[in-house]
């Protein structure tokens, strides 16, 4: 048998298609981008552990016939087995989620990466686009068989909820089910056509893809959002106008805070596959790509992050417009304590991402000159964090609080209000953006005549800016409560014109500038790697918390104000409980993730090929003397 | 603040500096120093769990600093490493050995062998309103009502004055035993409550709050908070049994001209 023949005959998955030589530019020569087919594997497994999910939820969870007849009578629930309906629908919709952030984060920054790479004409940029992509695949199947699941069991276990709610949106149902078949036609032809098209029509396609995928966020958000701050209808619940219904109180503020907070999220998660691979990488090439893709998810990540809080308080501010109940509920009431958790999360990923930047300079020729900062970053850091932290009622034993002469310290309380907490979270993202600029010029040094004045200019617009930021959070405990929050918009936008100002000068200050040595990719301390891995779990965690926060502020009702939760669970559960559960489902979300990376690291190996014994065997028993060469 | 227990760590870091401590033993003291001064320094002392939080912020930032750059990393793995290899640190090496389990023990000991404390609880100082309250047979809206005496501050002043009056009565009449003659929950029974009266000259309070919340917590009082957020430590009376509608909100109106705050406006929607 020929050997090509032979080859195929242990390879049949390797389709002669794929060998065929795709369009390429002549810049940009793709290498072999195969698809996996064994991708399929785990989805299929999915789709089936789906289905059995389903059917076991059919039955009800052991019931009597009689019982079952009773529930069939009385269909407002129904029980899932072991661990209740409520925590059974609160992970699968977790994870759904997260893996629905992941899978609309990554073509945004892919495409902007291509995009790069397409203007620039450099390749390494088409490349990591690319392996960002690849990790799409594989995602874009668990997000589906997960979104099927969740309603499934909404509809299986919440029948009054869905019928409600398909009461409200039937008519959202068709467009969101159009798009995702053009998403799912978009995704692939992004992902398999990788080089086989000319670059302006996978740019095309790309774009196609990112406003499909926020199409679909948008109509389902407004389910969701709906179910918080119900709109459009008539006193009795039933529907008045579905525009209204859609452009409830919170659905673009968390449109918004959505669109940013997937960026941040599947950057980190990218960021943690470039880890994962970068630890296990055999070659100082690898160790380099790696190292710099863990780089890039890690600055998507945090330069998304950035902006985060300031959608936050939109969001939280339309909350109150709403209804001050909720507001409380979320702010200053059973909530606010997630809030506290929520300021600790935070506090630690701003630390771990200037941790990286700081390890990261480890590695650029010419950063030492930089290393003095790095404690007085720190401590700014530190400081911020302890602000954003301290909670506004304190936990105390009736001792500390009398002492105290309430829940509130007279020193401590004041940092636990907005106007403390806004300046602090302002100078850490102040903070972490002078590490950035630090790292950035690691290895340059300006040559231009008025770099020492462009360097004092810079110098005085941080200043201004701290002190200005500052200064409005002073200013805001001696105005009435509604402006002090507003005051939070002046200092965004303070911060952001000062990044704005002094990036713009640091463009013009370091062209052409002097090197004054390489930037060593691969040459970096695997902690850093384990702080990129930490950055995703925490990026996780925040997410999973922030979303029980969301959902969960309804407290008693389904539909807030409108459809009241008479189910047995109708309790807000403790904090310790609600923690338990999100680490439980953020370690599924990284289990199943572990199986994306490995999967997608898959299309990476050299084809299957047989061991020597075997295939001298299998070459006599069809004949040949042929002698087949010993694979790798 | 103690300004003793400032001092002293003061004095401790700069005497520190003299000896050139490496990286290692000067965290450790900057570790030590912030417990102190959090500890003992801050008056009244900063409760358990927030010290707990605060020195794990502290912890996990000197942590950090340690492993930031390499050479700082290899200072810190030889002083560890020398500590439990060289022969002149065997004495030292003997007695942490000893010693930690020892402490360990002697914490153990203590907590089992202290009087027993009442579990700790975390407090929300603002419970959720609920939507709509029936006062005297009347529904009032929460969401939607305002304090209907509000908008005489600017249309007719004398007649706000004249409101404003009145809640003064009704304040001193009434609430004054024990949120105090100046608001700050101090009255002659505030003491005898757990938790103490609420402080409305405290910025984070009243201030935060809309008219309409102030008057749904003087109308239905502790027996009309809200079932979900049980159990709720207080003793406030339900005024709407000895107040009428317009009393309560003169004392609202009095409440914040007395404290020269501003009630929460509504949020707009965009």
């Amino acid at each position: 048998m020929p050997e090509t023949r032979l080859r195929k005959l242990f390879n049949p998955w390797k389709s002669s298609s794929v060998n065929e030589r795709p369009w390429e530019p002549t810049e940009l020569r793709p290498r072999n981008r195969h698809p996996f087919r064994l991708c399929y594997l785990p989805i299929c497994a999915a789709i089936l552990l789906a289905v059995a999910i389903v059917g076991i939820l059919a039955l009800p969870a052991g019931a009597s016939p009689q019982e079952a007849l009773q529930d069939a009578a009385n269909p407002d629930y129904r029980p899932f087995p072991i661990v209740g309906s409520r925590v059974a629908m609160w992970v699968v919709a977790q994870l759904h989620l997260m893996f629905a952030a992941f899978v609309l984060a990554v073509p945004m920054f892919a495409l902007i990466i291509e995009i790069i790479g397409y203007v620039t004409k450099d390749k390494r940029y088409d490349d990591l686009a690319y392996e960002f992509t690849k990790l799409l695949s594989v995602s874009f199947s668990f997000t589906a068989t997960l979104g099927a699941m969740l309603t499934f069991m909404l509809f299986i276990l919440y029948p009054r909820v869905a019928t409600y709610m398909v009461s409200i949106f039937s008519w959202t149902f068709f467009p969101y089910v159009f798009l995702f078949f053009l998403e799912a036609l978009f995704l692939y032809s992004y992902y398999y056509g990788w080089g086989k098209f000319s670059p302006k029509v996978h740019l095309a396609l790309g774009v196609c893809l990112n406003i499909v995928g926020t199409a679909i966020m948008f109509i389902a958000d407004a389910w969701l959002t709906f179910m918080n701050t119900p709109n459009g209808i008539s006193e009795t619940g039933a529907l008045v106008s579905l525009p209204d219904a859609i452009n409830n109180f919170i659905w673009m503020p968390i449109n918004i805070h959505r669109l940013i907070a997937n960026m941040a999220f599947g950057g980190s998660i990218a960021a943690a596959y470039g880890a994962y691979k970068f630890l296990g990488a055999k070659t100082e090439e690898e160790k380099a790509h790696y190292d710099w893709m863990g780089y890039i998810g890690n600055f998507i990540a945090i330069s998304a992050l950035l902006p985060l809080p300031f959608a936050g308080y939109y969001l939280g501010k339309e909350i109150y417009a709403y209804s001050q109940s909720l507001g409380i509920t979320l702010m200053g009431g059973t909530f606010s304590w997630l809030f506290i958790i929520q300021a600790i999360l935070i506090g630690n990923l701003f630390l771990a991402a200037n941790y990286y930047l700081w390890v990261s300079m480890e590695r650029i020729e010419g950063a030492e000159r930089f290393r003095r900062f790095i404690k007085y970053l720190l401590a700014s850091v530190t400081i911020t964090f302890i602000v954003w932290a301290t909670p506004h009622s304190l936990v105390a034993t009736v001792e500390e609080a009398r002492q105290m002469g309430g829940a509130h310290h007279p020193m401590l309380g004041v940092l636990g209000v907005m106007s403390a907490k806004n300046t602090a979270v302002n100078v850490m993202i102040l903070t972490t953006y002078i590490s950035f600029l630090l790292y950035r010029r690691g290895n340059k040094e300006a040559i231009v005549p008025w770099a020492k004045t462009g360097n004092r200019v810079q110098f005085a617009i941080f200043a201004v800016t701290i002190l200005f930021v500052i200064f409005l959070g002073v200013y805001g405990y001696f105005v009435e409560a509604r402006v002090r929050i507003a005051l939070s918009v002046p200092q965004v936008l303070a911060v952001l014109t000062a990044m704005i100002s002094v990036t713009a000068i640091d463009i013009f200050m370091f062209k052409n500038a002097k090197k004054t040595g390489e930037i060593k990719w691969g040459q970096m301390p695997d902690r850093a790697q384990y702080a990129l891995f930490f950055i995703a779990l925490t990026f996780a965690w925040t997410m999973g918390l922030m979303g029980y926060v969301r959902a969960g502020m309804r407290q008693h009702w389904h539909v807030f104000g409108v459809l009241q939760d008479t189910s047995p669970d109708a309790f807000t559960p403790t904090l310790g409980f609600a923690s338990n559960v999100i680490s439980v489902t953020v370690l599924i979300f990284f289990l199943f993730i572990s199986i994306v990376f490995w999967l997608s690291g898959l299309s990476g190996k050299k084809p299957w090929e047989p061991k020597a014994v075997d295939a001298v065997r299998s070459a006599e028993s069809v004949g040949t003397e042929r002698a087949v060469e010993a694979p790798e | 603040m103690n300004i003793v227990v400032l001092l002293a760590i003061a004095a401790g870091l700069i005497a520190l500096r003299f000896l050139k401590p490496n990286s290692l033993a000067w965290s450790s003291a900057t570790w030590v120093a912030v417990y102190v001064f959090l500890r003992y320094g801050v008056v009244p002392p900063v409760p358990a769990s927030v010290l707990t939080m605060f020195m794990f912020i502290i912890t996990l930032s000197l942590a950090v600093y340690l492993t930031t750059t390499e050479d700082r990393l290899k200072e810190v793995s030889n002083a560890f490493v020398s500590f439990f290899t060289d022969k002149k640190y065997t004495i030292p090496l003997v007695v942490a050995l000893i010693g930690l389990p020892f402490i360990v023990a002697f914490r153990v000991y203590q907590n089992l062998t202290q009087l027993p404390d009442p579990p700790v609880v975390g407090r929300t100082i603002h419970p959720p309103p609920p939507a709509t309250i029936t006062f005297k047979g009347r529904q009032v809206d929460l969401v939607d009502e305002d304090n209907p005496y509000r908008e005489l501050e600017t249309s007719d002043p004398t007649a706000f004055a004249e409101h404003v009056s009145n809640g003064r009565l009704v304040y001193y009449q009434n609430c004054v035993k024990c949120h105090g003659d100046n608001m700050v929950g101090d009255g002659l029974f505030a003491r005898g409550f757990n938790p103490i009266p609420a402080n409305f000259q405290d910025p984070t309070t009243i201030a935060m709050l809309q008219e309409s919340y102030l008057f749904w917590r003087i109308a239905k009082g502790a027996p009309g908070l809200p079932v979900e957020s049980t159990p709720w430590s207080s003793a406030m009376p339900a005024w709407e049994t000895f107040l009428s509608e317009e009393d309560i909100w003169d004392v609202i109106l009095f409440m914040y001209d007395f404290t020269d705050q501003r009630p929460r406006a509504k949020e707009v929607h965009e």
